[in-house]
C-alpha cells in the first residue's frame, strides 16, 4: 500500500499523519486521529453527518480525499469549546433549544452552523432551511435545529454594528 | 417537582461536543471486518458456492457460507419471549440461508483484515442458483401455488385473524347484514399504504468478541436484553454465555427493535477464535436487508344512519410480510384493532387481517406499529363518508369517537382518560378550521388550497397481548447522590432525561443529584425488554416509581437511626432529610451517605431494586390539522401549516415532548408525500439510498407546531401515557384530506407524490380535461 504524509492543522494543532492516498478525510479524522464526532451515515455525501470545516468551508468529509486537505485548516466539533471547556454559543443553542435527540447528525449540523454564523450575515428562516438542507435528520423534523441555528445567528448579530 | 419541568437533556452536552460514543466509535483496535454476501436473485436456492478465489485474496481471514452454519431457525422480533409455545414468535431465520427468499438474502459472509479485502472477497465468491418465479404481490402469493417461501407455511399465509365485536339485540344478526341494509347510507372504500423505511442516520452495526469464554456483542440496538436471548437461540448456546452492550444509538424508530445482524456477528467472531469482528452495514444494505414499514391494503365498508351515527363497519386488511416473519402478524393485528377501537359502531364491527409472505425485504416494527397504515385508511374513510353524505367531518368524528370508559371487548384495554375532544378543539382553533373550510370551498384554477384533519388513538405498551415488565436499580453514592440503572434504553427520544426526572421526583431529590447510567450492559443492567410500543415512560416509569419509593424508605430508615426519630416522622425533600411535619431540614443527605458508607457503628450500602410487572394499558390520543396548497398541473403539494395536538397524559418534560412530536410529524409528512421503497419485477430495490428515497430535508418541511392537552391518567406512574410513536400517525390522512378539500380528488394510495397526483388529477379531469 502506498503511504503519503498529510500535514494539516486540525482543531488548531499541527498534525502530521501517514495516510492511504485513497482515504477519505472522514476516515483519517475518525480512524487515525480519533475524532469520532465525525459520523458516517451514508459515505456518499447524502446525509451530511460527517461535515467538517476545511479552511472555514463546510464539506462532506466522507467524499473529500484526505490529500486535498494538505496544508489546510480543519475544524471539527471537538475543536469548538474554548480553553476553559466552555461550550460555544452554537453548542449552547443546540442544548437549550432541545435541538439534539439521538445526536448522530448533531456534530455535522453544528459545523454547518459554525459556517453560517461565521458568515456574519443574517438569514431568513427559508434561507436557513436551504443552508442546512445538506443535513438529514430523522428525529427532529429540523424544527428545533432551525430554532437553534437562528438563535446562534441572532446572538452573533447582537455584537455587530454597535 | 422534577416531573413536568423543561429540563435540558442530560445527554446533550456529550452529544454537542462529540464525546457521546456510538457503537462505531468504540470498536477496539485492531479488529477484523465482516461483510455479508447477499443473493442476486429474489427467490430460489443456492446450489453451490465457490470460495476458492475469494479465499486467496490477501487479507481474507475466513469465509463462511450458508452450508457451514448451524441448522438452527430463530425468531428476530423484539418481543418479550413467551414460555408458552403457542405464543412464541415465528422462528424462520437462519444465520445464512441456502433458500433465497428476497433479493439481498444473506448467503455467505467474509471476515477480513480490512474493508477493502472483505469487499474484494465478496466480489470473488461464485454462486450457482436455482431460480423460482418472483412474487411481490401478497394477493398473488396466496394463490399462485408455486414453491412455498417457507416450507412450514405452504400457502404463504403467515397468519390471519377474524374478529367480530359482540352485537347488541337488534334485527341484524351480522355486521354484513347491516352493511347491506338499504335504510342506511352505505360506504365502500379501498386504501393502500406503501413500504417505507426508518432511515435512522446511524447505520445498523455491531462488533463482537470473546471474553472469559463468553461472547460479547456491542450493538446499536433498542433491545439489548432481547438481543442477548436471540443470540443464544441462534447459536444454540446458553443465554448467559452472551453479553450485549448498548451504547448511544443514532436512531432506531423500530428497525433496531429487531435482532438484525448481531447473531451472525457473534457467530463470525466465534468462527475466528473470538477475535473482535465488526459488522457494519452500508446504507444500501440498511435499506435492502433490514426492516421497514409494512405495505398494507385495506378494504373497508361502513353503514351510517341519517343522524351520522356509525352503525357498523368492516375492514379487511392484507399485509405484505416480505420474506421473513420478523414482527409478522402482530403489526396488522394491531392495525385493525386500532381501526375498530377509535370509533364506536352502534351495532358492530368485523375486522379481518391476513399476513402473507412474498419475495420482498421483510418489514418489521416501525414507529406506530401498523397504526399509521390503518389510520390512513380509517381517517380517509371517515372523510369520504362525511363528504358522500354531507356531514361535517369534524362533527361526524366527534359524534362517533371512543367514549371515556370504553373497554375493548377482546383485550380489555380501557379508556382510563381522554382529552381527545379538547385536542380536536385546540387544533381546530389553531388552524382556524371553520373559517378555512368555508374559505376553501368551491375553488377553481390550477393552484388551490385546502384544510384537512385526522384523529387517532394509540395504546401504551403491549399488555395484555404480551408481557410488560421492567426493573430499575438505585444506588446511593458517597456524596448523597444516586445512580440510576435501567434496562430501558435511550434511543434519542429523551428517555434518560425523563427517567432522571422520574427518579428525582420519586425520591425527593433535585434532578442534578440523579446520575443515570446510559449504557445498558446485560451483565449489569436490570432487566427491561427495551424501547418500543411507547412503553418505557409508562412501564419503566412504574419501576422507577416503585424503586424510588423503596430507596427513599431505606434512606429514611437510616436517617431515623442517626436522628433517633421514627422513620415516619421524616421525609426527603429537595435532596435533604427533613421533618415531615414542619419541613425543617434535619440532616444533609451528604452526611447521611458518608455515615452509611464509612460508619464504624453501622455501615450499609443503600441501594434499591424493583421489578414492576405492568398489567394495565391506557389509550393516548391526538389529532393533526393540515393546511395545504396544491399546484394541480405539477401535482405538487406544499404543506402551509400543520399542527399536532396530543393527549399523552401528564408530560414529564414538555420541551422534549414537543421535540418528540416534531420528529413524528416529520416522519408523517415523508410518509404522506414522498417516501416509498420502489421495487422492480425481480424484487430489486430501486431507490435504496437516502437521495433517491427522498427523505425529506429541511426545505421540504413547514414550521411544525406541537400542542398538548394534558389529561391525568390514573394508571400512568405520573399520569403519563404513550408519546413516542403517536405523532407519526395522523399526519398522512390529514394531508390527504386537505388535498381532497382543495381539489375534490380523493387519493387513496400513499405516498401523495407528484407522479401519483398527476395521474389522479388527470383521471378526475383536472388535468387535460375541461378544467385543465
Amino acid at each position: 500500500m502506498n503511504v503519503e504524509i498529510l500535514n494539516c492543522i486540525v482543531n488548531g494543532r499541527s498534525v502530521e499523519v501517514a495516510i492511504d492516498p485513497r482515504e477519505s478525510l472522514a476516515d483519517t479524522l475518525r480512524e487515525r486521529l480519533g475524532l469520532t464526532s465525525v459520523k458516517k451515515g451514508c459515505e456518499v455525501g447524502e446525509c451530511g453527518a460527517c461535515t467538517v470545516l476545511v479552511d472555514g468551508q463546510a464539506i462532506d468529509s466522507c467524499i473529500y480525499l484526505s490529500l486535498w486537505a494538505q496544508g489546510k485548516k480543519i475544524l471539527t466539533v471537538e475543536g469548538l469549546q474554548d480553553d476553559n471547556g466552555e461550550l460555544s454559543n452554537i453548542q449552547k443553542a443546540f442544548v437549550e433549544e432541545a435541538a439534539v435527540q439521538c445526536g448522530f447528525c448533531t456534530p455535522g449540523i453544528i459545523m454547518s452552523a459554525v459556517e453560517i454564523v461565521g458568515s456574519g450575515k443574517s438569514y431568513t428562516r427559508e434561507e436557513l432551511r436551504k443552508l442546512i438542507s445538506g443535513h438529514l435528520c430523522r428525529c427532529t423534523g429540523y424544527q428545533n435545529i432551525l430554532n437553534a441555528v437562528e438563535r446562534a445567528v441572532n446572538e452573533a448579530h447582537k455584537f455587530v454594528g454597535k | 417537582m422534577e416531573v413536568g419541568k423543561r429540563l435540558s437533556r442530560v445527554d446533550a452536552p456529550d452529544k454537542v461536543t462529540g464525546r457521546a460514543k456510538y457503537t462505531g466509535d468504540l470498536v477496539p483496535r485492531p479488529h477484523l471486518v465482516a461483510k455479508v454476501l447477499h443473493s442476486t436473485i429474489a427467490n430460489g436456492r443456492v446450489k453451490a458456492i465457490r470460495t476458492g478465489k475469494a479465499q486467496a485474496i490477501p487479507g481474507v481471514v475466513k469465509i463462511v457460507t450458508c452450508f457451514d452454519v448451524p441448522d438452527i431457525q430463530f425468531p428476530t422480533p423484539g418481543h418479550p419471549w413467551s414460555v408458552e409455545k403457542a405464543h412464541q414468535d415465528v422462528s424462520d431465520r437462519r444465520l445464512l440461508t441456502d433458500r433465497v427468499r428476497f433479493y439481498g438474502d444473506d448467503i455467505a459472509a467474509v471476515v477480513a483484515e480490512d474493508e477493502i479485502s472483505a469487499a474484494r472477497a465478496l466480489g470473488a465468491i461464485e454462486v450457482d442458483y436455482e431460480e423460482y418465479p418472483v412474487v411481490t404481490d401478497p394477493e398473488v402469493s396466496m394463490t399462485a401455488g408455486g414453491e412455498s417461501i417457507h416450507a412450514e407455511c405452504p400457502d404463504n399465509v403467515l397468519a390471519s385473524m377474524d374478529v367480530r365485536t359482540p352485537m347488541p339485540e337488534s334485527d341484524f344478526k351480522t355486521v354484513e347484514e347491516v352493511l347491506d341494509c338499504p335504510s342506511y347510507h352505505q360506504f365502500r372504500g379501498h386504501y393502500q399504504t406503501q413500504q417505507v423505511q426508518h432511515c435512522h442516520i446511524e447505520s445498523a452495526l455491531s462488533y463482537a468478541y470473546m471474553e472469559s469464554g463468553r461472547i460479547v456483542v456491542v450493538s446499536s440496538t433498542q433491545i439489548p436484553h432481547i438481543v442477548r436471548r436471540v443470540i443464544g437461540q441462534a447459536l444454540g448456546i446458553p443465554w448467559g454465555d452472551v453479553r450485549v452492550i448498548k451504547p448511544y444509538i443514532g436512531g432506531g424508530f423500530g428497525n433496531k427493535q429487531d435482532v438484525l445482524y448481531e447473531p451472525l456477528n457473534a457467530y463470525l467472531s466465534k468462527a475466528v477464535g473470538g477475535r473482535c469482528v465488526k459488522l457494519e452495514l452500508t446504507r444500501e444494505e440498511v435499506f435492502q436487508c433490514t426492516r421497514s414499514r409494512h405495505a398494507i391494503s385495506f378494504d373497508v365498508a361502513a353503514a351510517v344512519d341519517g343522524d351520522g351515527n356509525l352503525m357498523a363497519r368492516s375492514v379487511r386488511a392484507l399485509s405484505n410480510q416480505g420474506a421473513y416473519a420478523s414482527h409478522g402478524h402482530a403489526i396488522v393485528a394491531n392495525a385493525v384493532t386500532a381501526f375498530r377501537q377509535l370509533y364506536q359502531d352502534q351495532l358492530g364491527c368485523h375486522a379481518q387481517a391476513r399476513t402473507v409472505y412474498t419475495n420482498l425485504p421483510s418489514p418489521g416494527a416501525m414507529r406506530g406499529y401498523g397504526i399509521p397504515q390503518s389510520n390512513f385508511a380509517l381517517e380517509s374513510m371517515m372523510e369520504d363518508i362525511a363528504r358522500a353524505f354531507d356531514l361535517d367531518p369534524y362533527e361526524f368524528r366527534l359524534q362517533n369517537l371512543m367514549p371515556p370508559g370504553y373497554v375493548d371487548p377482546f383485550n380489555g384495554i380501557t379508556c382510563h382518560s381522554t382529552a381527545l375532544r379538547e385536542c380536536m378543539a385546540k387544533g381546530a382553533q389553531f388552524i382556524g378550521w371553520k373559517a378555512l373550510r368555508e374559505k376553501y370551498q368551491n375553488q377553481t384554477g390550477p393552484v388551490r388550497r385546502g384544510v384537512g384533519m385526522a384523529v387517532f388513538s394509540y395504546k401504551t405498551g403491549v399488555w395484555p397481548i404480551s408481557l410488560e415488565t421492567a426493573a430499575a436499580r438505585m444506588v446511593l453514592n458517597q456524596d448523597g447522590s444516586v445512580q440510576l440503572q435501567l434496562g430501558a434504553t435511550e434511543i434519542g427520544q429523551g428517555g434518560d432525561t425523563v427517567f432522571t426526572q422520574m427518579a428525582a421526583e420519586s425520591i425527593g431529590f433535585p434532578a442534578d443529584r440523579v446520575h443515570i447510567v446510559s449504557t445498558q450492559d446485560t451483565d449489569t443492567a436490570p432487566f427491561d425488554t427495551g424501547a418500543y410500543a411507547s412503553r418505557q415512560t409508562y412501564v419503566t416509569g412504574m419501576a422507577i416509581k416503585d424503586t424510588g419509593a423503596l430507596f427513599k424508605s431505606k434512606l429514611l430508615d437510616y436517617a431515623a437511626e442517626l436522628l433517633e426519630r421514627g422513620a415516619g416522622e421524616l421525609d426527603v425533600r429537595n435532596g435533604e432529610i427533613v421533618d415531615a411535619g414542619t419541613g425543617q431540614e434535619l440532616l444533609k443527605l451528604h452526611d447521611l451517605a458518608q455515615e452509611a458508607f464509612y460508619s464504624f457503628r453501622h455501615s450499609v450500602h443503600i441501594a434499591a431494586e424493583c421489578t414492576h410487572q405492568c398489567k394495565d394499558n391506557t389509550f393516548a390520543f391526538g389529532c393533526c390539522f393540515a393546511e395545504v396548497e396544491v399546484d394541480i398541473p405539477l401535482g405538487r403539494v406544499t404543506v402551509l401549516r400543520v399542527v399536532n395536538v396530543h393527549d399523552s397524559g401528564r408530560l414529564i418534560n414538555p420541551q422534549l415532548a414537543e421535540a418528540q412530536v416534531h420528529g413524528g410529524m416529520s416522519m408523517g409528512l415523508g410518509y404522506a408525500l414522498s417516501e416509498e421503497m420502489k421495487f422492480d419485477e425481480k424484487g430489486r430495490l430501486l431507490n435504496g439510498n437516502l437521495l433517491d428515497y427522498k427523505l425529506p430535508t429541511a426545505m421540504d418541511h413547514p414550521e411544525l407546531t406541537a400542542l398538548f392537552v394534558e389529561s391525568d391518567d390514573p394508571t400512568g406512574p405520573f399520569g403519563n401515557k404513550a408519546l413516542g410513536e403517536p405523532p407519526a400517525i395522523p399526519v398522512a390522512p390529514a394531508v390527504r384530506n386537505a388535498i381532497l378539500q382543495a381539489t375534490g380528488v380523493a387519493v387513496n394510495t400513499l405516498p401523495l407524490s407528484p407522479q401519483r397526483l398527476v395521474e389522479e388529477f388527470t383521471k378526475a379531469g383536472l388535468i387535460g380535461g375541461k378544467e385543465g
